[in-house]
Protein backbone atom coordinates (compact mmCIF):
# COMPACT_ATOMS: atom_id res chain seq x y z
CA UNK A 1 0.00 0.00 0.00
CA UNK A 2 1.08 3.44 -0.61
CA UNK A 3 -0.03 4.74 2.15
CA UNK A 4 2.57 2.92 4.26
CA UNK A 5 5.13 5.34 2.91
CA UNK A 6 4.02 8.59 4.49
CA UNK A 7 2.22 8.87 7.89
CA UNK A 8 -1.79 9.52 7.83
CA UNK A 9 -1.15 12.15 10.34
CA UNK A 10 1.59 14.89 10.51
CA UNK A 11 1.25 17.00 13.44
CA UNK A 12 4.06 19.91 13.31
CA UNK A 13 4.77 22.72 16.16
CA UNK A 14 1.09 23.06 17.42
CA UNK A 15 0.64 26.21 19.70
CA UNK A 16 -2.54 26.96 21.28
CA UNK A 17 -2.82 30.25 24.16
CA UNK A 18 -5.34 30.76 26.30
CA UNK A 19 -4.82 34.56 26.91
CA UNK A 20 -1.19 35.17 28.01
CA UNK A 21 -1.48 31.48 29.47
CA UNK A 22 0.29 28.88 26.88
CA UNK A 23 -1.66 25.77 26.80
CA UNK A 24 0.53 23.69 24.10
CA UNK A 25 3.76 24.78 23.53
CA UNK A 26 5.22 23.38 19.88
CA UNK A 27 4.11 19.64 20.16
CA UNK A 28 4.85 17.67 16.98
CA UNK A 29 4.32 14.26 16.29
CA UNK A 30 3.27 11.48 13.43
CA UNK A 31 0.60 8.92 12.82
CA UNK A 32 0.31 5.86 10.67
CA UNK A 33 -2.01 4.00 9.55
CA UNK A 34 -3.65 1.67 11.83
CA UNK A 35 -1.38 3.12 15.09
CA UNK A 36 -3.06 3.63 17.70
CA UNK A 37 -0.78 7.03 19.93
CA UNK A 38 -2.07 7.94 23.60
CA UNK A 39 -1.28 10.97 24.67
CA UNK A 40 -0.94 11.04 28.62
CA UNK A 41 -0.66 13.26 31.58
CA UNK A 42 -1.63 14.79 34.37
CA UNK A 43 -5.13 17.36 34.23
CA UNK A 44 -3.73 20.88 32.92
CA UNK A 45 -1.26 19.36 30.78
CA UNK A 46 -2.58 20.27 27.79
CA UNK A 47 -3.83 16.76 26.06
CA UNK A 48 -7.53 17.56 25.30
CA UNK A 49 -6.28 21.42 23.84
CA UNK A 50 -4.10 19.37 21.47
CA UNK A 51 -6.34 16.96 20.86
CA UNK A 52 -8.88 19.97 19.85
CA UNK A 53 -6.36 21.51 17.88
CA UNK A 54 -5.50 17.98 15.87
CA UNK A 55 -8.94 17.24 15.17
CA UNK A 56 -9.87 20.80 13.77
CA UNK A 57 -12.63 21.52 16.51
CA UNK A 58 -10.10 24.64 17.30
CA UNK A 59 -7.70 26.70 15.71
CA UNK A 60 -4.30 26.54 17.00
CA UNK A 61 -2.22 29.44 17.31
CA UNK A 62 0.70 27.97 15.09
CA UNK A 63 1.62 24.70 13.73
CA UNK A 64 0.48 22.46 10.91
CA UNK A 65 -1.82 19.31 10.86
CA UNK A 66 -1.62 17.46 7.61
CA UNK A 67 -4.09 14.57 7.06
CA UNK A 68 -3.82 12.06 4.21
CA UNK A 69 -6.93 11.79 2.59
CA UNK A 70 -8.28 9.13 0.77
CA UNK A 71 -8.41 10.60 -2.86
CA UNK A 72 -6.65 14.27 -2.70
CA UNK A 73 -3.28 13.78 -0.77
CA UNK A 74 -1.58 15.40 1.61
CA UNK A 75 -4.21 18.34 3.18
CA UNK A 76 -3.36 21.25 5.47
CA UNK A 77 -6.42 20.34 7.90
CA UNK A 78 -6.68 24.08 9.20
CA UNK A 79 -6.62 25.33 5.43
CA UNK A 80 -9.42 23.95 3.98
CA UNK A 81 -12.71 25.14 3.88
CA UNK A 82 -15.28 24.35 6.66
CA UNK A 83 -17.36 22.34 4.36
CA UNK A 84 -14.68 20.27 3.92
CA UNK A 85 -13.42 20.15 6.94
CA UNK A 86 -16.92 19.34 8.46
CA UNK A 87 -17.20 16.81 5.54
CA UNK A 88 -13.97 15.00 6.80
CA UNK A 89 -15.09 14.85 10.33
CA UNK A 90 -18.06 12.88 9.59
CA UNK A 91 -16.37 10.79 6.93
CA UNK A 92 -12.78 10.23 7.76
CA UNK A 93 -12.76 11.20 11.40
CA UNK A 94 -14.43 10.26 14.29
CA UNK A 95 -14.41 11.48 18.07
CA UNK A 96 -15.05 10.05 20.67
CA UNK A 97 -16.57 12.26 23.56
CA UNK A 98 -15.21 11.91 26.90
CA UNK A 99 -18.71 12.60 28.03
CA UNK A 100 -21.35 10.29 25.63
CA UNK A 101 -23.80 13.18 26.09
CA UNK A 102 -21.84 15.35 24.16
CA UNK A 103 -21.68 13.20 21.39
CA UNK A 104 -24.97 11.79 21.07
CA UNK A 105 -28.58 13.27 20.24
CA UNK A 106 -30.24 12.23 23.43
CA UNK A 107 -33.72 12.62 22.39
CA UNK A 108 -33.66 10.45 19.28
CA UNK A 109 -33.31 6.77 19.15
CA UNK A 110 -29.65 4.44 19.00
CA UNK A 111 -30.97 3.80 14.97
CA UNK A 112 -31.12 7.29 14.52
CA UNK A 113 -28.00 8.31 16.22
CA UNK A 114 -26.12 5.42 14.28
CA UNK A 115 -27.66 6.68 11.35
CA UNK A 116 -27.11 9.98 11.03
CA UNK A 117 -24.20 9.69 9.62
CA UNK A 118 -25.20 8.10 6.54
CA UNK A 119 -28.33 10.15 6.34
CA UNK A 120 -25.89 12.97 6.36
CA UNK A 121 -23.60 11.57 3.57
CA UNK A 122 -26.90 11.47 1.37
CA UNK A 123 -28.17 7.95 2.31
CA UNK A 124 -32.28 8.01 1.35
CA UNK A 125 -32.91 4.28 1.92
CA UNK A 126 -34.65 4.31 5.82
CA UNK A 127 -34.53 -0.45 5.08
CA UNK A 128 -30.44 -0.05 4.32
CA UNK A 129 -30.24 2.75 7.06
CA UNK A 130 -31.98 0.67 9.71
CA UNK A 131 -30.07 -2.53 8.83
CA UNK A 132 -26.89 -0.97 8.81
CA UNK A 133 -27.46 0.97 12.35
CA UNK A 134 -28.70 -2.33 13.84
CA UNK A 135 -25.21 -4.31 12.17
CA UNK A 136 -22.63 -1.94 14.14
CA UNK A 137 -24.84 -2.18 17.04
CA UNK A 138 -24.19 -5.76 16.68
CA UNK A 139 -20.42 -5.36 16.54
CA UNK A 140 -20.36 -2.87 19.40
CA UNK A 141 -21.88 -5.46 21.09
CA UNK A 142 -25.08 -3.77 21.87
CA UNK A 143 -28.79 -5.41 22.36
CA UNK A 144 -30.05 -4.73 18.68
CA UNK A 145 -33.53 -4.82 20.35
CA UNK A 146 -32.59 -2.01 21.76
CA UNK A 147 -32.25 0.24 18.48
CA UNK A 148 -35.53 1.84 18.91
CA UNK A 149 -34.67 3.34 22.57
CA UNK A 150 -32.99 6.90 22.92
CA UNK A 151 -29.30 7.05 24.24
CA UNK A 152 -31.28 8.86 27.79
CA UNK A 153 -32.41 4.93 28.93
CA UNK A 154 -28.91 3.95 28.26
CA UNK A 155 -25.70 3.03 31.08
CA UNK A 156 -23.19 5.09 30.49
CA UNK A 157 -20.83 1.91 29.01
CA UNK A 158 -23.99 1.44 26.71
CA UNK A 159 -24.02 5.19 25.33
CA UNK A 160 -20.17 4.80 24.95
CA UNK A 161 -20.34 1.86 22.61
CA UNK A 162 -23.14 3.94 20.83
CA UNK A 163 -20.69 7.19 20.63
CA UNK A 164 -18.30 4.23 18.35
CA UNK A 165 -20.94 2.84 16.70
CA UNK A 166 -22.27 6.52 15.38
CA UNK A 167 -18.50 6.89 14.71
CA UNK A 168 -17.10 3.83 12.85
CA UNK A 169 -20.27 3.91 10.65
CA UNK A 170 -18.69 5.66 7.89
CA UNK A 171 -15.04 3.40 8.51
CA UNK A 172 -13.56 5.98 9.15
CA UNK A 173 -9.64 5.40 9.07
CA UNK A 174 -8.78 8.09 11.99
CA UNK A 175 -10.88 8.36 15.17
CA UNK A 176 -9.94 10.96 18.36
CA UNK A 177 -10.93 9.27 21.53
CA UNK A 178 -11.05 12.00 24.33
CA UNK A 179 -10.58 9.81 27.90
CA UNK A 180 -13.19 7.59 26.45
CA UNK A 181 -13.40 5.11 29.52
CA UNK A 182 -13.04 7.73 32.22
CA UNK A 183 -16.23 7.66 34.40
CA UNK A 184 -16.83 4.18 33.95
CA UNK A 185 -16.86 1.64 36.46
CA UNK A 186 -13.84 -0.86 36.38
CA UNK A 187 -14.79 -3.57 34.72
CA UNK A 188 -17.58 -1.99 31.95
CA UNK A 189 -13.92 0.12 31.20
CA UNK A 190 -12.25 -3.41 30.69
CA UNK A 191 -14.88 -4.80 28.32
CA UNK A 192 -14.66 -1.42 26.49
CA UNK A 193 -11.05 -1.85 25.96
CA UNK A 194 -11.15 -5.14 24.59
CA UNK A 195 -14.27 -3.71 22.66
CA UNK A 196 -11.95 -0.72 21.57
CA UNK A 197 -8.62 -3.03 20.63
CA UNK A 198 -10.63 -5.15 18.47
CA UNK A 199 -12.19 -2.99 16.62
CA UNK A 200 -8.88 -0.99 15.85
CA UNK A 201 -7.03 -3.73 15.22
CA UNK A 202 -10.20 -5.57 12.74
CA UNK A 203 -10.52 -2.33 10.86
CA UNK A 204 -6.71 -1.31 11.12
CA UNK A 205 -8.07 2.01 12.04
CA UNK A 206 -6.06 4.99 13.31
CA UNK A 207 -6.46 6.24 16.60
CA UNK A 208 -5.46 9.02 18.79
CA UNK A 209 -6.50 8.09 22.52
CA UNK A 210 -6.45 11.35 25.03
CA UNK A 211 -5.89 9.47 28.33
CA UNK A 212 -4.54 10.13 32.29
CA UNK A 213 -4.80 6.06 32.68
CA UNK A 214 -1.81 4.80 31.81
CA UNK A 215 -3.41 1.18 31.50
CA UNK A 216 -5.75 2.46 29.05
CA UNK A 217 -2.73 3.12 26.92
CA UNK A 218 -0.96 -0.23 27.88
CA UNK A 219 -4.05 -1.82 26.71
CA UNK A 220 -4.72 -0.06 23.56
CA UNK A 221 -1.80 2.26 22.52
CA UNK A 222 1.58 1.42 20.36
CA UNK A 223 3.46 4.44 20.97
CA UNK A 224 2.56 6.75 23.32
CA UNK A 225 3.54 10.57 23.85
CA UNK A 226 3.69 12.06 27.60
CA UNK A 227 2.69 15.76 27.79
CA UNK A 228 3.03 18.28 31.09
CA UNK A 229 2.48 21.93 31.47
CA UNK A 230 2.18 21.68 27.47
CA UNK A 231 5.02 20.36 26.05
CA UNK A 232 5.98 16.51 24.95
CA UNK A 233 8.48 15.22 27.61
CA UNK A 234 8.82 11.63 26.35
CA UNK A 235 8.15 9.71 23.31
CA UNK A 236 7.79 6.24 22.40
CA UNK A 237 6.51 2.90 22.31
CA UNK A 238 3.71 2.15 24.97
CA UNK A 239 6.10 -0.61 26.69
CA UNK A 240 9.46 1.11 26.44
CA UNK A 241 7.92 4.05 28.17
CA UNK A 242 6.19 2.19 31.00
CA UNK A 243 8.38 0.05 31.51
CA UNK A 244 11.48 1.90 31.99
CA UNK A 245 10.52 5.78 31.70
CA UNK A 246 13.64 7.98 31.05
CA UNK A 247 12.09 11.29 32.01
CA UNK A 248 11.90 12.19 36.10
CA UNK A 249 8.01 12.99 35.57
CA UNK A 250 7.38 10.12 33.13
CA UNK A 251 8.55 8.60 35.87
CA UNK A 252 6.83 10.02 38.69
CA UNK A 253 3.67 9.34 36.81
CA UNK A 254 4.60 5.42 36.39
CA UNK A 255 5.44 5.46 39.65
CA UNK A 256 1.99 6.70 41.35
CA UNK A 257 0.02 4.11 39.74
CA UNK A 258 -0.81 1.45 42.65
CA UNK A 259 -0.37 -1.66 41.74
CA UNK A 260 -3.12 -4.14 43.01
CA UNK B 1 -70.11 33.04 4.88
CA UNK B 2 -70.74 35.44 1.69
CA UNK B 3 -69.43 38.41 0.87
CA UNK B 4 -72.46 40.04 1.89
CA UNK B 5 -72.02 38.48 5.16
CA UNK B 6 -69.17 40.51 5.83
CA UNK B 7 -69.44 43.85 8.18
CA UNK B 8 -69.72 46.79 6.17
CA UNK B 9 -66.33 48.48 5.55
CA UNK B 10 -64.76 50.54 8.38
CA UNK B 11 -63.84 53.97 7.91
CA UNK B 12 -60.05 54.25 7.65
CA UNK B 13 -59.06 55.50 10.81
CA UNK B 14 -56.83 58.91 9.82
CA UNK B 15 -54.71 58.72 12.98
CA UNK B 16 -52.95 56.09 11.97
CA UNK B 17 -50.71 56.05 9.11
CA UNK B 18 -51.66 53.80 5.46
CA UNK B 19 -51.56 49.61 7.21
CA UNK B 20 -50.45 50.61 10.53
CA UNK B 21 -46.57 50.84 10.17
CA UNK B 22 -44.74 53.87 9.20
CA UNK B 23 -42.89 54.23 6.12
CA UNK B 24 -39.46 53.32 7.07
CA UNK B 25 -40.40 50.02 8.97
CA UNK B 26 -42.37 49.18 5.58
CA UNK B 27 -39.00 49.98 3.84
CA UNK B 28 -37.23 48.03 5.88
CA UNK B 29 -39.76 44.69 5.27
CA UNK B 30 -39.99 45.59 1.71
CA UNK B 31 -36.13 45.24 1.51
CA UNK B 32 -35.81 42.05 3.64
CA UNK B 33 -39.00 40.57 1.01
CA UNK B 34 -36.98 41.09 -1.95
CA UNK B 35 -33.83 39.74 -0.54
CA UNK B 36 -35.86 36.82 0.26
CA UNK B 37 -37.41 36.57 -2.87
CA UNK B 38 -33.98 36.71 -4.34
CA UNK B 39 -32.82 33.76 -2.18
CA UNK B 40 -35.89 31.59 -1.89
CA UNK B 41 -35.73 29.58 0.81
CA UNK B 42 -33.46 31.65 2.76
CA UNK B 43 -34.43 33.46 6.19
CA UNK B 44 -34.13 36.71 6.17
CA UNK B 45 -33.77 38.54 9.56
CA UNK B 46 -35.48 42.04 9.61
CA UNK B 47 -36.30 44.01 12.66
CA UNK B 48 -39.95 42.81 13.79
CA UNK B 49 -42.06 45.75 15.24
CA UNK B 50 -44.29 45.46 17.94
CA UNK B 51 -47.96 44.81 16.54
CA UNK B 52 -50.92 45.55 18.59
CA UNK B 53 -51.74 41.33 18.84
CA UNK B 54 -49.62 39.12 21.04
CA UNK B 55 -46.91 36.96 19.29
CA UNK B 56 -48.17 33.61 17.99
CA UNK B 57 -51.25 35.61 16.50
CA UNK B 58 -49.95 36.41 13.59
CA UNK B 59 -47.45 39.48 13.79
CA UNK B 60 -44.60 38.57 11.13
CA UNK B 61 -48.11 38.18 8.76
CA UNK B 62 -49.27 41.36 9.37
CA UNK B 63 -45.95 42.81 8.89
CA UNK B 64 -45.63 41.29 5.57
CA UNK B 65 -49.07 42.00 4.66
CA UNK B 66 -48.91 45.49 6.10
CA UNK B 67 -45.57 46.30 3.76
CA UNK B 68 -46.95 44.75 0.52
CA UNK B 69 -50.67 46.22 0.61
CA UNK B 70 -52.27 48.98 -1.15
CA UNK B 71 -55.12 51.37 -1.53
CA UNK B 72 -56.33 49.11 -4.58
CA UNK B 73 -55.35 45.60 -3.14
CA UNK B 74 -58.49 42.99 -2.56
CA UNK B 75 -57.70 41.22 1.22
CA UNK B 76 -58.08 37.18 2.37
CA UNK B 77 -57.56 36.17 5.34
CA UNK B 78 -57.88 32.53 6.69
CA UNK B 79 -57.12 30.87 9.56
CA UNK B 80 -57.51 26.98 9.82
CA UNK B 81 -58.71 27.38 6.26
CA UNK B 82 -61.75 29.21 7.66
CA UNK B 83 -62.56 33.14 6.73
CA UNK B 84 -64.63 33.56 10.07
CA UNK B 85 -62.42 32.71 12.62
CA UNK B 86 -61.41 34.93 15.18
CA UNK B 87 -57.86 35.14 14.29
CA UNK B 88 -58.88 35.52 10.90
CA UNK B 89 -61.77 38.19 11.32
CA UNK B 90 -58.84 40.54 14.10
CA UNK B 91 -56.64 40.93 10.63
CA UNK B 92 -59.39 41.54 8.69
CA UNK B 93 -60.87 44.43 10.37
CA UNK B 94 -57.41 45.41 11.55
CA UNK B 95 -56.68 45.76 8.01
CA UNK B 96 -59.79 47.48 7.21
CA UNK B 97 -59.34 49.72 9.88
CA UNK B 98 -56.02 51.21 8.64
CA UNK B 99 -56.03 50.68 5.09
CA UNK B 100 -59.39 50.46 4.32
CA UNK B 101 -58.76 47.96 1.60
CA UNK B 102 -61.72 45.98 -0.57
CA UNK B 103 -61.83 42.88 1.64
CA UNK B 104 -63.48 39.20 0.36
CA UNK B 105 -63.74 35.66 1.34
CA UNK B 106 -63.42 34.44 -2.01
CA UNK B 107 -60.10 32.82 -3.04
CA UNK B 108 -60.33 33.59 -6.60
CA UNK B 109 -61.23 37.70 -5.89
CA UNK B 110 -58.44 38.60 -3.45
CA UNK B 111 -54.71 40.00 -4.70
CA UNK B 112 -53.39 39.41 -1.00
CA UNK B 113 -54.30 36.41 0.94
CA UNK B 114 -52.99 36.20 4.77
CA UNK B 115 -53.39 32.68 5.60
CA UNK B 116 -52.63 30.66 9.20
CA UNK B 117 -51.77 26.74 9.05
CA UNK B 118 -53.61 25.90 5.54
CA UNK B 119 -53.47 27.17 1.74
CA UNK B 120 -56.76 27.57 -0.15
CA UNK B 121 -57.70 24.44 -2.27
CA UNK B 122 -58.56 26.62 -5.10
CA UNK B 123 -55.42 26.85 -6.70
CA UNK B 124 -53.64 30.32 -6.48
CA UNK B 125 -53.17 32.47 -9.94
CA UNK B 126 -50.29 33.90 -11.14
CA UNK B 127 -50.40 37.96 -9.22
CA UNK B 128 -51.73 36.55 -6.00
CA UNK B 129 -49.65 37.02 -3.44
CA UNK B 130 -49.76 34.19 -0.03
CA UNK B 131 -49.06 35.66 3.57
CA UNK B 132 -48.04 33.23 5.94
CA UNK B 133 -48.31 33.33 9.24
CA UNK B 134 -45.08 31.44 11.20
CA UNK B 135 -44.08 30.65 14.30
CA UNK B 136 -40.97 28.54 13.91
CA UNK B 137 -39.17 29.66 10.87
CA UNK B 138 -36.34 26.92 11.80
CA UNK B 139 -37.13 23.80 10.51
CA UNK B 140 -34.21 22.16 12.45
CA UNK B 141 -34.59 23.97 16.03
CA UNK B 142 -36.07 21.14 17.25
CA UNK B 143 -33.35 18.71 16.39
CA UNK B 144 -30.50 21.43 17.28
CA UNK B 145 -31.29 24.50 19.42
CA UNK B 146 -27.55 26.32 18.52
CA UNK B 147 -28.25 29.03 15.74
CA UNK B 148 -24.77 29.40 14.97
CA UNK B 149 -24.96 25.70 14.38
CA UNK B 150 -27.97 25.63 11.91
CA UNK B 151 -26.92 28.53 10.17
CA UNK B 152 -23.81 27.05 9.33
CA UNK B 153 -25.86 23.99 7.97
CA UNK B 154 -28.04 26.25 5.95
CA UNK B 155 -24.71 27.97 4.57
CA UNK B 156 -23.58 24.35 3.41
CA UNK B 157 -26.41 22.68 2.59
CA UNK B 158 -26.33 19.87 5.36
CA UNK B 159 -29.52 18.59 6.11
CA UNK B 160 -28.84 15.22 6.64
CA UNK B 161 -29.99 15.65 10.74
CA UNK B 162 -33.81 16.49 9.42
CA UNK B 163 -33.91 13.10 7.96
CA UNK B 164 -33.02 12.01 11.40
CA UNK B 165 -36.28 13.31 12.31
CA UNK B 166 -38.14 11.12 9.76
CA UNK B 167 -35.93 8.44 10.75
CA UNK B 168 -37.54 8.72 14.19
CA UNK B 169 -40.85 8.76 12.55
CA UNK B 170 -40.70 5.32 10.77
CA UNK B 171 -38.82 3.75 13.81
CA UNK B 172 -41.71 4.87 16.11
CA UNK B 173 -44.81 4.72 14.12
CA UNK B 174 -44.06 2.75 10.93
CA UNK B 175 -44.73 5.43 9.03
CA UNK B 176 -43.61 9.73 8.54
CA UNK B 177 -45.72 10.75 11.06
CA UNK B 178 -45.16 14.47 10.61
CA UNK B 179 -48.17 16.09 9.43
CA UNK B 180 -48.01 19.60 9.56
CA UNK B 181 -45.04 21.79 9.43
CA UNK B 182 -42.95 18.93 7.29
CA UNK B 183 -40.19 20.09 5.52
CA UNK B 184 -39.73 21.10 2.34
CA UNK B 185 -35.95 21.53 0.09
CA UNK B 186 -36.72 25.03 -2.08
CA UNK B 187 -35.28 25.34 -5.36
CA UNK B 188 -32.89 22.14 -4.50
CA UNK B 189 -30.76 24.70 -2.04
CA UNK B 190 -32.56 25.56 1.14
CA UNK B 191 -34.31 23.75 3.69
CA UNK B 192 -37.45 25.51 4.43
CA UNK B 193 -40.17 25.29 7.04
CA UNK B 194 -43.74 25.73 5.63
CA UNK B 195 -45.33 26.77 8.62
CA UNK B 196 -47.90 24.32 10.28
CA UNK B 197 -49.86 23.94 7.35
CA UNK B 198 -50.77 20.16 7.00
CA UNK B 199 -48.13 17.86 4.61
CA UNK B 200 -51.54 17.78 2.60
CA UNK B 201 -50.84 21.49 1.27
CA UNK B 202 -47.03 21.03 0.60
CA UNK B 203 -47.73 19.78 -3.00
CA UNK B 204 -49.51 23.18 -3.85
CA UNK B 205 -46.66 24.91 -2.89
CA UNK B 206 -44.80 23.30 -5.80
CA UNK B 207 -44.46 25.23 -8.82
CA UNK B 208 -47.25 28.11 -7.60
CA UNK B 209 -48.18 30.99 -9.97
CA UNK B 210 -48.32 33.11 -6.85
CA UNK B 211 -45.54 34.79 -4.46
CA UNK B 212 -45.50 32.87 -1.40
CA UNK B 213 -43.94 34.65 2.00
CA UNK B 214 -43.72 33.76 5.50
CA UNK B 215 -43.52 35.88 7.96
CA UNK B 216 -42.32 34.98 11.83
CA UNK B 217 -42.90 38.11 14.22
CA UNK B 218 -41.32 36.69 17.07
CA UNK B 219 -38.46 35.22 15.81
CA UNK B 220 -37.46 37.78 13.40
CA UNK B 221 -37.95 35.80 10.28
CA UNK B 222 -39.16 35.93 6.71
CA UNK B 223 -38.45 34.20 3.81
CA UNK B 224 -40.16 33.25 0.69
CA UNK B 225 -41.05 31.36 -2.52
CA UNK B 226 -40.68 33.00 -5.67
CA UNK B 227 -43.48 32.32 -8.43
CA UNK B 228 -42.96 28.71 -10.70
CA UNK B 229 -40.22 27.65 -8.16
CA UNK B 230 -39.45 23.62 -7.13
CA UNK B 231 -40.60 23.23 -3.94
CA UNK B 232 -40.09 19.44 -3.00
CA UNK B 233 -41.33 17.45 0.53
CA UNK B 234 -38.24 15.27 1.86
CA UNK B 235 -38.90 11.62 2.21
CA UNK B 236 -37.26 8.09 2.05
CA UNK B 237 -36.57 6.35 -0.98
CA UNK B 238 -38.47 3.21 0.80
CA UNK B 239 -41.01 5.78 2.67
CA UNK B 240 -42.14 7.92 -0.10
CA UNK B 241 -44.18 11.79 0.83
CA UNK B 242 -47.72 10.97 1.21
CA UNK B 243 -50.99 13.31 1.86
CA UNK B 244 -53.59 12.51 4.36
CA UNK B 245 -56.64 10.98 3.01
CA UNK B 246 -59.87 10.56 4.52
CA UNK B 247 -62.50 7.67 4.34
CA UNK B 248 -65.35 9.93 3.54
CA UNK B 249 -66.91 13.28 1.01
CA UNK B 250 -66.83 16.94 2.95
CA UNK B 251 -70.66 16.38 4.71
CA UNK B 252 -71.65 19.29 3.58
CA UNK B 253 -70.45 19.74 -0.07
CA UNK B 254 -69.84 16.00 -0.67
CA UNK B 255 -66.18 16.84 -1.98
CA UNK B 256 -63.63 14.09 -1.86
CA UNK B 257 -60.36 16.17 -2.84
CA UNK B 258 -60.12 18.63 -0.14
CA UNK B 259 -58.62 18.47 3.95
CA UNK B 260 -61.21 18.13 5.97
CA UNK B 261 -61.72 19.07 9.73
CA UNK B 262 -63.31 16.63 12.16
CA UNK B 263 -66.04 18.64 13.50
CA UNK B 264 -68.00 16.73 17.31
CA UNK B 265 -72.10 17.56 16.78
CA UNK B 266 -72.84 16.14 20.11
CA UNK B 267 -72.08 14.69 22.93
CA UNK B 268 -72.70 10.99 22.23
CA UNK B 269 -69.98 10.57 19.93
CA UNK B 270 -71.46 11.95 16.49
CA UNK B 271 -69.37 13.71 14.30
CA UNK B 272 -68.92 14.42 10.53
CA UNK B 273 -66.11 15.62 8.45
CA UNK B 274 -66.51 19.14 7.04
CA UNK B 275 -64.23 20.92 4.18
CA UNK B 276 -61.77 23.03 6.44
CA UNK B 277 -61.50 25.57 3.47
CA UNK B 278 -64.75 27.47 4.02
CA UNK B 279 -64.74 29.85 0.80
CA UNK B 280 -64.50 26.42 -1.54
CA UNK B 281 -66.87 24.72 0.50
CA UNK B 282 -69.38 27.06 0.13
CA UNK B 283 -68.51 27.40 -3.81
CA UNK B 284 -69.19 24.11 -4.32
CA UNK B 285 -72.65 24.21 -2.80
CA UNK B 286 -73.27 27.51 -4.35
CA UNK B 287 -72.77 26.03 -7.66
CA UNK B 288 -75.07 22.96 -7.20
CA UNK B 289 -78.00 24.66 -6.44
Amino acid sequence: MSEDTQPILRVEGIVKHYGSRVAVDGVSFELWAGEVLAIVGESGSGKTTLLNAVAARARPDGGRVSFLTRHEGVVDVHAMSEAQRRLLARTDWGYVHQDAVQGLRMNVSAGANVGERLMALGERHYGRIRNEAASWLERVEMDVTRIDDTPATFSGGMRQRLQIARNLVTRPRLVFMDEPTSGLDVSVQAKLLDLLRSLTRGLSLAAIVVTHDLAVARLLAHRMVVMKDGRVVETGLTDQVLDDPQHPYTQLLVSSVLQP
Amino acid sequence: MNVSDLPAPVERDANFNFAYLDERTKRMIRRAILKAVSIPGYQVPFGSREMPLPYGWGTGGIQVTASIIGPSDVLKVIDQGADDTVNAVNIRRFFQRTTAVEVTTRTTDATIIQTRHRIPETPLAAGQVLVYQVPLPEPLQKLEPREVETRSMHGLAEYGLMHVKLYEDIARFGHIATTYDYPVMVDGRYLMAPSPIPKFDNPKMHMCPALQLFGAGREKRIYAVPPWTKVESLAFDDHPFEVQRWSQPCAMCGDTGSFLDEVITDDAGGRMFVCSDTDHCLARRTADE
